[in-house]
């Protein structure tokens, strides 16, 4: 389960409050979706969740299972079950996607006092996974997300998330970029690791990824807080009277 | 009007000494011998290298060498030489060189293929060959360096490679110098390629130290290569003492519709300068330079870096990758020359440099001189810290931040190994950056700028 209670964050190196005294709850097997405008503070909470360093957090708290993670580095909290999917996953040339995927299953599992994998098993994972999301051995070889299409990158991140078997998934505008081809692939993927014990954000401005992955809960983002929760209905009448009444210009 | 300075320095005076002493053994026809004195004159008359001297600014031969050790003499293969020459891993035809002197019993001469000759550069520089001193001159641009002169002088062995017309070697070509001495020497050496018409050749150049002494290395190598020719030059320097200085010049003469690509690793090295000199000789040929150096310490590397465009339709590229922390200094001096008449040249050079704390430095200078009106050329260099979002997003899929760093520095390194094209060679290139970065994750080392 994941808790954030009275969040306020501003950028590290300026004084711009993003997040204002934000709350939200995701519990157990639930997926939550947050809707808002652009500058409503969507990405930074993504952000700030998984541990990135630009952001200076001046009062709340985030707990993933009753426990405190803003004291931990982003790979700890990684290690501990969150896993953010990237708006713009990046790319890292000389190295290959294999190598990556395997040094990171690995340094979880070393995090979490685990052996390390065997390479058969290793390969026999992620070539079971990347079957699933028709992804070509051949992108496996080549470096990690470089020369990818838009499509592809997303693609890889949903396969990172079958690998990591994260508790607490996020997922950055994971709509962005995407033809409805490539979206029904990416959401189908995402929809098969739902569970008991996996939680799921998605962050999304359009209503249109909702009907791939259908939430349990919409929150509404508006100036760095949750002004309005409700059901999957709420995503269809934001979709029709845009975010105006929640005090932003669409 | 020739302004003469006279020599001054402790090291200055005692290279006057050593040329004195040792020029009626050093090998050589008369030519050679003429060669070396024109050469040994211009130095006196120039000095060691400093840094009111544009191309050696940032690298002061002449504060670094404050006294000239004393030249090696023939070493003997200990058991240390012998047990790195067995660990280096490389397939191909391997020469040796001891203290710059070629050593034939370490070598595995009963290994060289067809249409490949190769004697020792002291016999080369003894036979009477039409046009050796024009081949060891190199390009005009290599005309005025100090560095080099001194080299000419002084310079005692190496290896004289033909490749013939048409050969295609599948194996690389070793040269593997390696610095013997129990006490700090000078060691003077140069080898040269020349690879007739249509031949394809990888040569490989390993400088190492395999004793506890610093040495004071002056090296060069020289390539004339014919006419759709292509050749693979790669070189790594490593394994030497933190207080030796190595200088290493590479001359390359390429001809027409030719590729030419060098590519230069220095790790755990000293103070290292290499200069390429690097002439088109010919119409639509291809020439590219790479390296990587990672340095640390007090480490210095510096790489400066001349492309004549000397005819039209050539295509030159350079990339240098510098990874500096601790104290360390990267230099990249890269002048790229477009004569009045090479139309159609088409250039583009990149260095790019990480500093992964505050106490490291690196000077980037490249230069175009265009004298020609129809040409695309272009450079860029960067300074920066490690890409944020690269570590972020590693460390996000769980990578502790030193193994995430080493990934973000192996990637960025990596852009410029691609380009050695023999893949058994890129990989082992590869591991030696690869232990370079797990030695710095060993020691928990992470960047704090």
């Amino acid at each position: 389960m994941l808790e954030i209670r009275n969040l306020v964050v501003k950028i590290a190196d300026e004084d711009k409050q993003i997040l204002n005294g934000l709350n939200l709850t995701v519990n157990d097997g639930e997926v939550a979706a947050i809707m808002g405008p652009n500058g409503s503070g969507k990405s930074t909470l993504s952000y700030v969740i998984a541990g990135k360093e630009d952001y200076e957090v001046l009062d709340g708290e985030i707990l993933l299972n009753g426990e405190n993670v803003l004291e931990m580095e982003a790979d700890a909290r990684a290690a501990a079950g969150i896993f953010l999917a990237f708006q713009y996953p990046l790319e890292i040339p000389g190295v290959a996607t294999m190598t990556f995927l395997k040094a990171a299953m690995n340094a979880q599992r070393k995090a979490r006092g685990e052996d390390e994998l065997l390479t058969p098993d290793f390969i026999k994972q992620v070539n079971a996974a990347a079957d699933k999301l028709g992804i070509a051995k051949d992108m496996l070889r080549r470096p990690l997300n470089v020369g990818f299409s838009g499509g592809e990158k997303k693609r890889m991140e949903i396969l990172q998330m079958a690998l990591l078997s994260p508790s607490m998934c996020i997922l950055d505008e994971t709509d962005s970029g995407l033809d409805i081809d490539a979206l029904r692939i990416v959401a189908e993927g995402v929809n098969a690791l739902r569970a008991k014990n996996r939680s799921f954000l998605v962050i999304t401005h359009y209503q249109r990824l909702l009907d791939h992955i259908v939430p349990d809960t919409v929150h509404v983002m508006s100036k760095g807080r949750i002004v309005k929760t409700g059901g999957k209905e709420l995503a269809l009448e934001l979709e029709k009277s845009g975010y105006a009444a929640y005090g932003e210009a669409a | 009007m020739a302004i003469v300075t006279p020599l001054k320095t402790a090291a200055e005076q005692q290279f006057v000494q050593q040329y004195a002493d040792s020029k009626a053994a050093l090998p050589g026809s008369p030519a050679m011998r003429e060669l070396r004195e024109q050469a040994f004159a211009g130095f006196e008359a120039r000095g060691l290298p400093h840094r009111r001297l544009e191309s050696w600014r940032y690298t002061d031969l002449r504060a670094l060498l404050r006294e000239a050790r004393p030249l090696a003499g023939a070493g003997a293969a200990t058991a240390a030489v012998k047990a790195r020459l067995e660990a280096l891993g490389l397939e191909g035809l391997r020469l040796v060189l001891i203290d710059g002197v070629f050593a034939p019993e370490l070598s595995s001469l009963d290994a060289i293929p067809e249409g490949v000759s190769v004697q020792s550069l002291a016999e080369a520089l003894a036979s009477p060959r039409e046009g050796l001193a024009r081949v060891l001159s190199g390009p005009s641009v290599a005309a005025d360096d100090a560095g080099l002169m001194l080299n000419t002088a002084l310079m005692r062995d190496g290896v004289f490679i033909e490749i013939a017309e048409g050969r295609n070697l599948e194996q690389p070509i070793l040269i593997v110098s390696l610095a013997l001495g129990e006490e700090e020497r000078a060691v003077f050496h140069r080898s040269v390629v020349l690879a007739a018409q249509g031949s394809r050749a990888t040569i490989v150049e390993v400088s190492e130290a395999a004793a506890d002494a610093a040495q004071q290395i002056n090296g060069a190598i020289v390539f004339e290569t014919g006419d759709e020719s292509e050749i693979q030059h790669v070189r790594i320097v490593t394994r030497q003492q933190a207080a030796t200085v190595e200088v290493q010049s590479l001359l390359a003469t390429v001809g027409a519709q030719a590729k030419f690509d060098s590519f230069a690793l220095v790790a755990n090295a000293g103070t290292v300068r290499q200069q390429h000199f690097i002439r088109f000789a010919g119409e639509h040929s291809e020439i590219g330079l790479r390296g990587v150096n990672l340095l640390g310490g007090a480490q210095h590397s510096d790489v400066t870096l001349v492309v004549d465009h000397e005819v039209p339709h050539g295509t030159s590229r350079e990339l240098f990758k510098t990874i500096a922390g601790g104290q360390s200094t990267g230099v990249f001096q890269g002048k790229v020359i477009v004569r009045p008449h090479a139309q159609k040249t088409d250039g583009g050079m990149k260095s790019n440099a990480l500093l992964l704390n505050d106490g490291a430095t690196m000077y980037n200078k490249p230069e175009l001189e265009i004298f020609a009106d129809d040409v695309v050329c272009g450079h860029g260099a960067t300074v920066a810290q490690i890409d944020g979002e690269q570590l972020f997003y590693l460390m996000a899929r769980g990578l502790p931040r030193p193994q995430a760093e080493a990934l973000v520095l192996q990637a960025f390194a990596g852009e410029a190994v691609e380009f050695v094209a023999d893949e058994n060679l890129r990989n082992w290139v590869m591991r030696e950056v690869e232990a370079w970065l797990q030695a710095r994750e060993a020691a928990s080392e992470v960047s704090t700028v």
